[in-house]
């Protein structure tokens, strides 16, 4: 087996197991710190049903960044929902058969493609013209932008300019699902859109992107505002006791 | 006046452009080993204080997972940037809500995370430094905990936690606010913010009663202490003399009067404010509000209703079930606690009061949504109670209503400028310049409706708005209590 193909199937393995084990990490460690009080940013809903509800409004539309700033939510939502079609798309290099909603998706993740880097650019300029935003990004900031547009400029030259063997990457993934070695096509733009997406990976779980979980766990959004009818207490909290009443 | 300049209001609100350390001479008057020591902190920066507060910081994240979470998820999308009264008024960056969140951040970072621990300027992560501890000093004091940013961020991010904490861990090294922490001693030592003895405020309520009955014939009681009624009155001591607020104390008075309803006053829990929840302090907080439930079970209460103040609606609606609970022993068919608008607010819908419009016609109002109740309390039984019964009960007492406009009002209130433990002398400048965006909002109903009357429901804004109003051109009469009102348009001896 050439050595690149050896490099990458334990980079991918090393990477997949970063990212799940961080991230599942991360989501203990949020699941189990506790909220001791009660801080839902009011109006909220009162009901469990209305917290989902909020919460699905926040993932999907970014309902309180829609309140905020019409330009970040334009690039932004432009951005992640264009991201979600693609990583959707990439299904099909790791499925055998094809799913069929991947398939009939297929058109969109193309154009997706475009979505991402014009999400991505929009973004990445408003880091540089406006001076609030530019006084609050660190370097990281930037690289991070930086490394999410090589990934989709790197795949969209691989679309439409330096084609590589579609079949024979596919054969790599589905090789290293059932732990089975298949050679790489060792294309150089193939090579550099992998390793950024396996970089992505493993700083997933040490850096910002841990928006993605965190936001789940974001009292001020997932708490319901019951304080009155219903006692909350955990950590610190749970230890109070009041003496007197019945 | 003072030697700052009072911020311009403009036709249309304008972001403006960032001027980089305008305010870092901002910093309250650091409190004194007397002042400390009474609430458990040490008196003066302790030797190895940055081990302290980098260990503090630590069990702070541990014990909370808004904390936690907002410390972790922050991507600098820059939402919440423009959103903060005080960057508004000052143009000074850090005062930006995520700017003053990295401050704490960057500690974080550097102590607690691994990209902050291999690479502390890739990701803005610094040491805990002489200079980082000033500019903690300096600048979370410049928060009023007023929540605006948390709703406009797409994680609910709340910059108020992140202050707490930050002051929490200044006050575990030795370093805490004066203001605040002397406040806390005396509720601690006499029983209220204002250190109010119980004979004065027996004196003061008996002067009270007098009052009433010179300008209206009626004997409105105002008791102290007695066992056996049904209702407990928690609110806050400014309350008892600060104008306006007191015109709001005779205007609960003549509700329960009127209702028929027994009330008292309790001397050992004769304030409804804890200032322990601005310093972040859980310990002190529990103990400065379990006066009121020994307070409840000695005088055998039913109920418990909360005068008018913003952060105490706020700990007595969200904590102090949590803190103070559970109360099983108050009579289960009202709420617990109860807001005195509320309480108001179902006696007009029963027609429990008999109130005369008229009596306010010399008044065009506008409401200010405090910060607290708006954005972290309700009031009623649906979500928004908080904007809508309020103006329910002013809309009752007053025939000339405007609301500010939309941005400033209910979830995007403008906080006063004077919360969270800045409503000190020695923070003059920063409550002034904090205060722009409210006032440029009412500059726009006071030129095209004519608005003289700003009613609000909390004694920080009051005394805030009576003191910065003037340096705006406005008159400082301008401010009253929303119970003002009630007792203006309230015909007593109708009901009786
Ligand atoms: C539950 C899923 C997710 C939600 C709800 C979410 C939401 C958001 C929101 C509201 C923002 C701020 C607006 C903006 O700058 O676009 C943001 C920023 C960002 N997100 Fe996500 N996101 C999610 C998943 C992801 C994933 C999986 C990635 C990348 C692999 C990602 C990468 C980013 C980046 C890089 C930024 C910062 C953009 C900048 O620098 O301006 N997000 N996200
Ligand atoms: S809580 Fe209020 S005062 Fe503090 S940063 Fe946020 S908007 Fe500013
Ligand atoms: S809005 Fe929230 S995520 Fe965006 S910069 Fe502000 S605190 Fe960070």
């Amino acid at each position: 087996m050439p050595a690149v193909t050896i490099v990458y199937a334990v980079l991918f393995y090393v990477a997949t197991a970063v990212l799940v084990g961080g991230v599942a990490y991360k989501v203990y460690v949020y699941a189990s710190t506790p909220a001791p009080l009660k801080i839902p940013t009011t109006p909220a809903p009162t009901t469990l049903l209305g917290v989902a509800g909020r919460m699905l409004r926040e993932v999907t539309v970014f309902e309180s960044l829609f309140k905020s700033n019409k330009w970040i939510w334009l690039f932004g939502i432009m951005f992640h929902f264009a991201l979600l079609l693609v990583l959707l798309q990439h299904l099909r290099y790791f499925t055998q058969p094809v799913w069929f909603w991947v398939v009939l998706e297929q058109p969109f993740g193309v154009y997706a493609g475009f979505l991402m880097v014009v999400g991505l650019l929009g973004l990445w300029a408003r880091r540089f013209l406006v001076d609030r935003v530019r006084y609050i990004t660190s370097p990281s900031d930037h690289l991070m932008l930086a490394l999410l547009l090589a990934i989709a400029v790197s795949g969209l030259a691989m679309k439409f300019v330096f084609h590589t063997n579609i079949i024979a990457l596919k054969q790599f993934f589905l090789g290293l699902l059932s732990f089975q070695l298949e050679p790489l096509p060792a294309d150089p733009v193939l090579l550099i859109h992998l390793a950024l997406v396996a970089t992505l990976m493993i700083i997933f779980p040490i850096s910002k992107l841990l928006h993605a979980p965190g936001v789940f766990f974001s009292p001020t959004r997932n708490q319901v505002d019951n304080p009155r009818e219903h006692r909350h207490v955990a950590g610190w909290s749970a230890s109070i006791n009041n003496p007197g009443g019945r | 006046m003072a030697n700052f300049e009072t911020p311009a209001l403009r036709e249309y609100p304008v972001i403006p452009l960032i001027h980089a350390g305008v305010m870092a001479e901002s910093k309250p008057y650091v409190a004194k080993p007397e002042h400390q020591e009474p609430l458990g902190f040490p008196g003066k920066l302790v030797d190895n204080w940055e081990s302290v507060a980098v260990k503090k910081l630590g069990e702070l994240v541990d014990e909370s997972r808004a904390l936690r979470v907002f410390l972790d998820t922050c991507v600098k999308c820059g939402s919440c940037t423009d959103k903060c009264h005080y960057y508004l008024g000052t143009s000074d960056p850090k005062n930006m809500p995520v700017a003053r969140q990295d401050l704490l951040r960057s500690v974080y970072r550097r102590y607690y995370t691994l990209s902050g621990k291999l690479f502390p300027k890739l990701v803005g992560a610094r040491d805990m430094t002489k200079e980082v501890l000033d500019e903690w000093y300096s600048y979370f004091h410049q928060c009023s905990q007023c929540r605006r940013c948390s709703v406009f961020c797409p994680y609910g991010i709340d910059t108020a936690e992140v202050s707490m904490a930050a002051r929490d861990i200044m006050d575990a090294v030795g370093v805490g606010q004066k203001y605040s922490n002397e406040i806390i001693g005396k509720v601690f030592k006499i029983g209220n913010n204002l250190g109010l003895p119980e004979p004065a405020l027996r004196n003061t309520l008996d002067g009270l009663e007098e009052d009433v009955k010179d300008a209206t014939g009626v004997d409105v009681k105002f008791p102290l202490d007695e066992k056996g009624a049904e209702v407990l009155l928690i609110t806050p001591s400014a309350d008892f003399f600060a104008e306006p607020h007191i015109d709001g104390l005779i205007g609960y008075a003549k509700v329960f009067h009127q209702a028929g309803i027994r009330w008292t006053l309790s001397s050992h829990a004769s304030e409804a404010a804890n200032f322990s929840m601005f310093i972040g302090s859980h310990e002190n907080m529990h103990k400065v509000a379990i006066r009121i439930r020994e307070a409840a079970l000695d005088l055998g209460i039913k109920r418990i209703v909360v005068g008018e103040c913003g952060h105490a609606w706020r700990v007595a609606y969200s904590f102090w079930n949590t803190l103070i609970g559970p109360f099983n022993f108050l009579d289960p068919n009202y709420p617990v606690p109860q807001h005195i608008c509320e309480m108001t607010y179902d006696l007009i819908q029963r027609g429990a009061l008999t109130l005369d419009k008229s009596a306010n016609d010399d008044k065009i109002v506008t409401y200010h949504d405090s910060c607290n109740v708006a954005r972290a309390t309700r009031m009623g039984t649906m979500p928004g109670g908080q904007f809508v019964i309020p103006r329910a009960v002013i809309k009752a007492c007053v025939n000339k209503f405007h609301d500010m406009e939309p941005g400033s009002i209910n979830e995007s209130t403008f906080c006063c400028g004077g919360g969270g433990g800045l409503l000190t002398d020695d923070l003059m400048e920063i409550r002034v310049k904090g205060a722009q965006p409210r006032m440029q909002a009412l500059k726009h109903v006071v030129d095209d409706h004519g608005v003289n009357y700003l009613a609000a429901i909390c004694a920080i804004c009051k005394t805030q708005f009576a003191k910065v109003l003037p340096y705006y051109k406005y008159p400082m009469d301008m401010i009253g209590s929303v119970h003002g009102l009630v007792s203006n348009a309230i015909q007593l001896g109708t009901k009786e």
